[in-house]
């Protein structure tokens, strides 16, 4: 479904952010990504829809021949429709309503006019709404974004993103701006959608207990390479150091 | 700073010798340069007129009470005028700040090379320029009048709209873009779902607060022979008439007072 071939990012800086990840993800994968910070995790979802451009690689997308990297800039809109994104800072427009940060996710495929005057579809709108009672703020739709705590907001993310009826989910560190309880219940929340769509994810995340709980398979990176990609219960003390460096891992480790 | 050190202690000081004597010779520089220049002042003031001000001053209060009422009524049409200038011409100024500032901002001008100088110096030129320069030389191209003033007004603020309208663009929060632009939004739809509602705030404040500045530029730029409240204001000073001059003040005060007014209503409305 997903495959990078070689994929490296070198910053303007000289900084080796990525040195060449080759990874595949099949149909409906939910893969947690770990690694400590500067490891290069977001460079690397942000290199698969070209927020960040990589600097030399391949990027293969839903079993097409077209290389990601190479598509023009109107075609990597087409693709980037079908890729969802959610952030560590929620990146909902602040000022925007519930509803029109959700439906700020059908963007791709509304025309300029349309969108600046918010006429929507109405089979989009009906998505909207079953989403935002999926989520459970459908009471919340006309409020402004910036009135929602902290867990409320990553769920109009997680809308957002789903409201695109993507094929993959990029989530960048979709917990480290919450609480453990609104932490473990996003992090459910994304599992079971995407278990529900067949939807693969690649989901960076710090919290190495979070990731064993929550992924089917784990990838470890460190400065900008895979050190381990497997079962999240073959996450060992000696990889976790390998991973992170020399710590105490013995109470992290499945048993 | 120097620890000083004693035979059987050691001390401290700010400043050491050096320091001292440097800061003591700057003081006394200075004061040399104060009291020549206040000689040369003060050999070309003809001081019978400044001690006599304070008589003249009264006098010229004297002529201005009491003020002919009723001439107030003739200034309606100008005071008219003088808000038309400043309420159009802020309009015309914000509308063409806002390109001018899409293009100047860092984060959203289409070349940083090319484009971004030239809408930077069409910002700096208009902001340098003075409303009443921008009018007199305004008068001699479109001749005297409320157009003059309009477009002076206008011109004087674009440069300073576009230069806090840029510099908010700057501030946006770059995750939201980033989140917009990763559903696969264009760039025009970036800007009006990821930019607009960042800057609106900042948008509405600053015409507002240059919409109050230019009321009190468009009583000026009358003087020059812009229109507006200024005109009458240079022909009554002309026609040595001060208790019509009172009557104007009064009004201009009148019109300045009603502008903070509502500009503190519309500010509360909104923000």
């Amino acid at each position: 479904m997903l495959k990078t071939i070689n994929l490296k990012k070198v910053y303007p800086n000289g900084e080796e952010a990525l040195k060449g990840i080759n990874l595949e993800i099949p149909n409906g994968q939910v893969v947690a990504l770990i690694g400590p910070s500067g490891a290069g995790k977001s460079t690397f979802i942000r290199t698969i829809n070209r927020l960040v451009e990589p600097t030399s690689g391949k990027v293969y997308f839903a079993n097409k021949k077209n290389d990601i990297t190479s598509l023009n800039k109107s075609k990597l809109r087409k693709i980037r429709r079908q890729i969802g994104m959610i952030f560590q800072e929620f990146a909902l427009v602040e000022r925007l309503s519930v509803m029109e940060n959700v439906l700020s996710g059908r963007l791709g495929y509304v025309g300029f006019w349309n969108s600046f005057f918010r006429k929507f579809p109405q089979k989009d709108i009906e998505e909207a709404f079953r989403l935002l009672q999926r989520i459970g703020l459908e009471h919340m739709l006309d409020k402004r974004a910036d009135e929602l705590s902290g867990g409320q907001r990553q769920r109009v993310g997680i809308a957002r993103a789903l409201i695109q009826n993507p094929m993959l989910l990029l989530v960048d560190e979709p917990t480290a701006s919450l609480d453990p309880k609104n932490s473990r219940q996003i992090m459910r929340l994304i599992c079971e959608l995407c278990k529900e769509r067949n939807l693969a994810a690649i989901i960076n995340i710090h919290d190495v207990f979070l990731a064993q709980n929550f992924a089917e398979r784990i990838i470890g990176l460190k400065a900008g390479e895979i050190v381990y990609d497997g079962k999240p219960s073959g996450l060992s003390e000696t990889i976790l150091t390998k991973i992170y460096g020399e710590e105490d891992w013995s109470k992290n480790v499945a048993n | 700073m120097p620890i000083i050190k004693q035979k059987d202690y050691k001390t401290w000081k700010k400043f050491d010798r050096k320091r001292d004597l440097q800061n003591w010779l700057c003081w006394f520089l200075g004061t040399l340069i104060f009291s020549f220049c206040f000689g040369l002042i003060s050999s070309k003031t003809i001081w019978f007129y400044v001690f006599d001000s304070h008589n003249e001053a009264l006098d010229l209060l004297g002529r201005m009470f009491p003020p002919e009422t009723n001439y107030f009524f003739t200034l309606i049409k100008p005071i008219w005028d003088t808000l038309n200038i400043a309420t159009i011409g802020t309009t015309i100024g914000t509308l063409i700040a806002i390109p001018l500032a899409f293009l100047s901002a860092n984060n959203t001008t289409p070349s940083k090379k090319f484009i971004r100088p030239l809408a930077l110096f069409c910002i700096v030129s208009s902001r340098s320029i003075n409303s009443v320069i921008w009018a007199l030389l305004l008068v001699a191209v479109v001749g005297p009048g409320v157009l003059a003033g309009i477009i002076a007004i206008g011109l004087r603020s674009i440069g300073f709209c576009g230069k806090l309208l840029y510099e908010a663009i700057e501030e946006i929060d770059e995750n939201q873009i980033e989140a917009i632009e990763a559903t696969g939004a264009n760039k025009a739809q970036i800007m009006t779902f990821g930019i607009v509602p960042q800057i609106l705030p900042a948008f509405t404040s600053i015409s507002i607060y240059r919409w109050d500045i230019n009321i009190r530029e468009a009583t000026v730029v009358g003087l020059v022979g812009a229109g507006g409240i200024g005109i009458e204001l240079d022909a009554q000073i002309g026609d040595l008439a001060w208790a019509k001059v009172s009557v104007i003040l009064l009004a201009i005060v009148v019109a300045v007072v009603f502008s903070e007014w509502i500009t503190a209503k519309i500010r509360k409305a909104i923000i």
